[in-house]
């Protein structure tokens, strides 16, 4: 067992694991932080991404006890201090960027990951940017739509909602 | 002006704000103090003799609570399926026993064998590693033609043959043989609808847990339809009676119909938790999920299409193999024949549509319902011979479409259908016109300068939805109800909860749900909240699939609430002392006709809970009704489906450079929703066109089983899409007029695709006449060099 202690949505979290443990296990088992999906073994899906040290990182794919000391972000970090939805937030809900909810958290990191590399992205740029994100919902239509209206971008011509 | 909230408003989602900040609650979320942990080991081989299980090892190791075989559940019923179909010759279906774990024989890779419930998973795969099978490997059966061969190899030896029935449906083959034989042409396809896996992003998960305080048992599970799998499971497997049995089904991550079955796992956590006196917790791994999950589609088909000179349609005669796989999953023998023979008349007035089924067992995954379930295939193959009919007779894929087209409703099929409303021409104008059809020729001459071939692909698909009514699928094989069921239960300040026997796994029930209960009584959407997926506290219900929630669920919830608006006057009446009559409700005030007499809604609920001044003589206090509908018919929702792609000669990659979708749903609740529901459909549809591909080597071990194999569409293989819903035919038979819009986008999508390629490479002067799915670009580069 190996002790591991690290920023986790500003608060500090700690706990005894296997070395095996996965990032992703030690939010969702130790830390009961659920919102990080598992939705394959193969590190293709996306639904478990978080930020490590500003960072998109696969949960799945980073040992607990590599995350030893960083600051880690999570969907349940990602609201207002008020409560209110953060602007990805906001703008997948305005624009329907999720039916099921399920790969939704991990869409959600990396959305805010992209707009903090790149403020202004094209289509094309987060298309590409989501390549690491399955959906099996909503076709990408609405995410990346929304995308680009958290950017601050008109959307209003590509499609009525 | 757009509606800001009721019926036709793009209301946002109520249920996002869970989702969008991780406090959904999933199966997988979902832990009991004391659970332990089931893992399978599943079989490695696609068919064998089990000689023996040695446990001894693993019984004996760290954490280990008890380990399952077969012979634990001797006294269990097997996994049940839910439709028998009938033969051709009046003789029911060969059904074989479905057992839990593994009986004798291992019979598809992925089968499982034996469970083990441990402490920890991690402890209960170690002993799982430690448990000897010793099975005699068998040559599977997996091609289904060999499977149907004198003499082949049986996947059940206590069956006759492979064969699990003959199905006709619609005129005889001879009627169609003799159009055929007269007939000024005739254009054959031969096909394969290419085997899929369904693939929600939540893998399945199911949590038993047993009181021994009260005797009763709750099964946590991700499924669509919990009463169902209440229903099965309670009476058909572990014989318990449904009021010792709750089943909840959370916040489900997709279903796309391989959520609907009842599975061996779910029966497995709830017999285990009694017997080892523990909650048992079981996550399906993706790898899991690949040989577990039902699969879809697989069916080859020869289909033929007798033409006159002018291009009208004379017959169709089709030929399908339909794989089943290894066991008969809960609906999987409906699909191919109720689902899929009833819709092979399309949008066409062809008077003779003769269509053969053969359901076939191999040594694979067992084949149910996927996202359209029957209908893709069903279309497919009539969008493509028809567009290889035009072909061949010179005659533009519109115009042969709209010279077929039925334009007189309602609309007796050759096969058991009756079409109630549909306008075919307005869609495929609205198709045209989106499509930007007109202008196709300008931008081809551009690809072509370019050195890229450009096609455009048409469908134009039928669909049918909210499958009914009950008596009518009885007497077709369905050993279930199909109505809906809805309690309305309004509390005593005037907010609601309706309880409806549907279940939500992305649709966003909880949101139009409520627009359709918020208009009728004129409320805020924010006074009725949406209660589903808990045996407990739901009414029995059939779930959801087959694009029927809206029209069968949705009208249950009408009927419910017109009960309550129904008794709601009768307390109005008497608080303003008025005749029941002179009651008028608007914007959730009763009003008394032409008067200034009011009350509102919030009073009306009141008296109904605190009946001071109250009918008791007349009508009961308190005011919740539940309400069962049944419908008449199907829904037949259509549209008109258009593909723009652009081929690159030098490698065989298509891209998809636009689609669009006009389609007729009939009245439309959210249109935000709507629209979302047809862009992931289409999504869906282009990856079983152009990407997805579930493949068996010649051992039937599974080649594409994980996402690094088996081709998901992402973010970049896409474009934005096109898509409309202004052509409305209402439904006539249910209240809302509405006719379901989940399966669509699948339905109507590969055959535009392929249609697009095979315009584009034929433009290109490569005499190419089909391409079965995917069309990868190797596929496509060898037909276009071949």
């Amino acid at each position: 067992m190996v002790s591991v202690s690290m920023n986790v949505n500003g608060k500090p979290a700690s706990g005894e694991v296997e070395g095996r443990t996965l990032l992703s296990a030690f939010l969702r088992e130790n830390l009961k932080l659920t919102g990080t999906h598992i939705g394959c073994d193969t590190s293709q899906c996306g639904a478990c991404v978080v930020h490590v040290d500003g960072k998109a990182v696969k949960a799945c794919t980073m040992l607990a006890a590599e995350a030893d000391g960083s600051e880690v972000k999570t969907i349940e970090g990602m609201a207002n201090a008020d409560g209110s939805l953060g602007v990805v937030q906001q703008a997948f809900q305005d624009h329907h960027g999720l039916q099921c909810g399920f790969c939704t958290p991990g869409m959600v990191m990396s959305a805010a990951a992209l707009l903090s590399e790149n403020p202004n992205p094209s289509e094309a740029e987060i298309r590409e940017y989501l390549e690491g994100n399955l959906c099996r919902c909503t076709g990408y239509h609405n995410i990346v739509k929304a995308i680009m209206a958290a950017a601050g971008q008109d959307v209003s011509k590509i499609a009525a909602e | 002006m757009p509606k800001d909230g009721g019926i036709g408003a793009s209301s946002k989602r109520r249920e996002d704000v869970r989702f969008l900040t991780g406090k959904g609650r999933y199966t997988d979320d979902i832990n009991i103090h004391g659970q332990a942990y089931a893992y399978f080991l599943r079989s490695e081989v696609a068919y064998g003799k089990i000689n023996g299980i040695d446990t001894s090892v693993a019984e004996g190791m760290p954490g280990v609570v008890q380990i399952f075989t077969a012979k634990d559940f001797e006294g269990a019923g097997g996994i049940p399926c839910g439709w028998q179909v009938t033969d051709r010759h009046g003789q029911p279906m060969q059904e074989p026993k479905h057992p839990i774990l593994a009986e004798g024989f291992v019979r598809h890779v992925g089968d499982p064998i034996v469970g083990v419930v441990a402490d920890t998973l991690e402890q209960a795969r170690d002993a799982a590693e430690a448990i000897d099978v010793d099975i005699t490997e068998i040559d599977p059966v997996l091609d289904m033609r060999a499977a149907l061969a004198d003499g082949a190899t049986k996947v059940h030896d206590e069956l006759s043959s492979n064969l699990c029935y003959d199905w006709n449906l619609g005129n005889s083959p001879e009627e169609a043989e003799q159009v055929m034989n007269s007939a000024h042409h005739v254009t054959t396809l031969e096909l394969t609808n290419n085997r899929l896996i369904a693939n929600p992003m939540e893998p399945r998960v199911a949590v038993g847990d047993y009181s021994i305080a009260n005797d009763d048992y709750t099964l946590y599970t991700t499924s669509q339809n919990p009463h169902v799998i209440r229903l099965l499971m309670g009476a058909f497997v572990l014989n318990i009676p449904e009021h010792k049995l709750r089943v909840v089904a959370p916040d489900v991550g997709g279903g796309f119909g391989s959520k609907i079955y009842h599975y061996a796992e779910e029966a497995f956590c709830t017999f285990a938790a009694k017997q080892c006196m523990r909650p048992v917790k079981w996550t399906s791994s993706r790898s899991e999920a690949f040989v577990s999950d039902a699969h879809g589609r697989d069916h080859v088909t020869t289909i033929r299409l007798a033409l006159d000179e002018n291009g009208k349609f004379l017959a169709i005669h089709t030929d399908t193999l339909a794989n089943m796989g290894a066991y008969l999953s809960t609906f999987s023998s409906s699909i191919p024949t109720w689902l899929h023979g009833t819709l092979m008349a399309g949008n066409y007035t062809t008077p003779i549509v003769s269509v053969n089924v053969k359901a076939v067992f191999t040594n694979t995954v067992p084949v149910d319902a996927y996202r359209g379930a029957g209908r893709p295939e069903a279309t497919f193959q009539l969008e493509r011979v028809v567009d290889k009919a035009a072909r061949e007779m010179g005659i533009d894929p519109v115009e042969i479409r709209r010279r077929n087209f039925i334009t007189e409703f309602p609309y007796a099929t050759p096969v058991a259908v009756e079409y109630d409303t549909g306008d075919y021409h307005a869609t495929m104008d609205k198709l045209l016109e989106l499509s930007d059809h007109a202008g196709f020729e300008v931008r081809a001459a551009e690809s072509k300068a370019n050195g890229k071939l450009r096609g455009f692909g048409i469908s134009h698909y039928i669909e049918a939805c909210g499958i009914a009514p009950s008596n009518l699928v009885g007497q077709l094989g369905a050993r279930a109800g199909l109505y809906e069921s809805a309690t309305v239960r309004v509390n005593a300040t005037g907010s609601i909860s309706v309880m409806t026997g549907s279940h939500s796994h992305g649709q966003g029930h909880e949101t139009s749900f409520a627009q359709v209960v918020a208009e009728m009584i004129g409320i805020d959407e924010k006074q009725i909240d949406i209660v589903h997926g808990d045996t407990a506290n739901t009414p029995m219900g059939m779930g959801t699939y087959g694009s029927r929630s809206l029209a069968v669920g949705g009208s249950a919830i009408v009927r419910a609430t017109e009960k309550i608006l129904n008794k709601a006057k009768k307390i109005a009446a008497h608080l303003l002392e008025a005749s029941e009559a002179d009651i008028e409700l608007k914007d959730g005030t009763f009003t008394v006709a032409g008067t200034d007499k009011s009350v509102a809604w919030g009073d009306v609920t009141l008296a109904a809970y605190v009946p001071h001044n109250y009918p008791l003589e007349e009508i009961e206090p308190g005011l919740e009704e539940t309400a069962f509908y049944d419908p008449a018919n199907f829904t037949y929702p259509s549209g008109g489906y258009g593909c723009e792609v652009e081929v690159d000669p030098e490698t065989g990659k298509v891209q998809i450079l636009s689609f669009t979708a006009a389609d007729d749903f009939g009245n439309v609740v959210n249109p935000m929703i709507v629209e979302g529901q047809v862009q992931g459909g289409l999504a869906q549809g282009i990856g079983q066109a152009l990407l997805e591909n579930c493949a068996y080597d010649e051992n039937g071990q599974l080649l594409s089983g994980s996402y690094m194999d088996y081709t998901m569409p992402r973010a970049d293989d896409v474009p934005m899409f096109k898509v409309d819903h202004s052509c409305m035919t209402p439904c006539t038979h249910n209240p809302l007029g509405v006719k379901g819009c989940g399966e669509a986008g699948a339905i109507g999508s590969p055959p535009a695709v392929v249609n697009a390629v095979i315009d584009a490479l034929q433009r290109g002067g490569h005499d190419v006449k089909h391409i079965d799915m995917p069309l990868s670009p190797d596929r496509v580069w060898m037909a276009m060099n071949s």
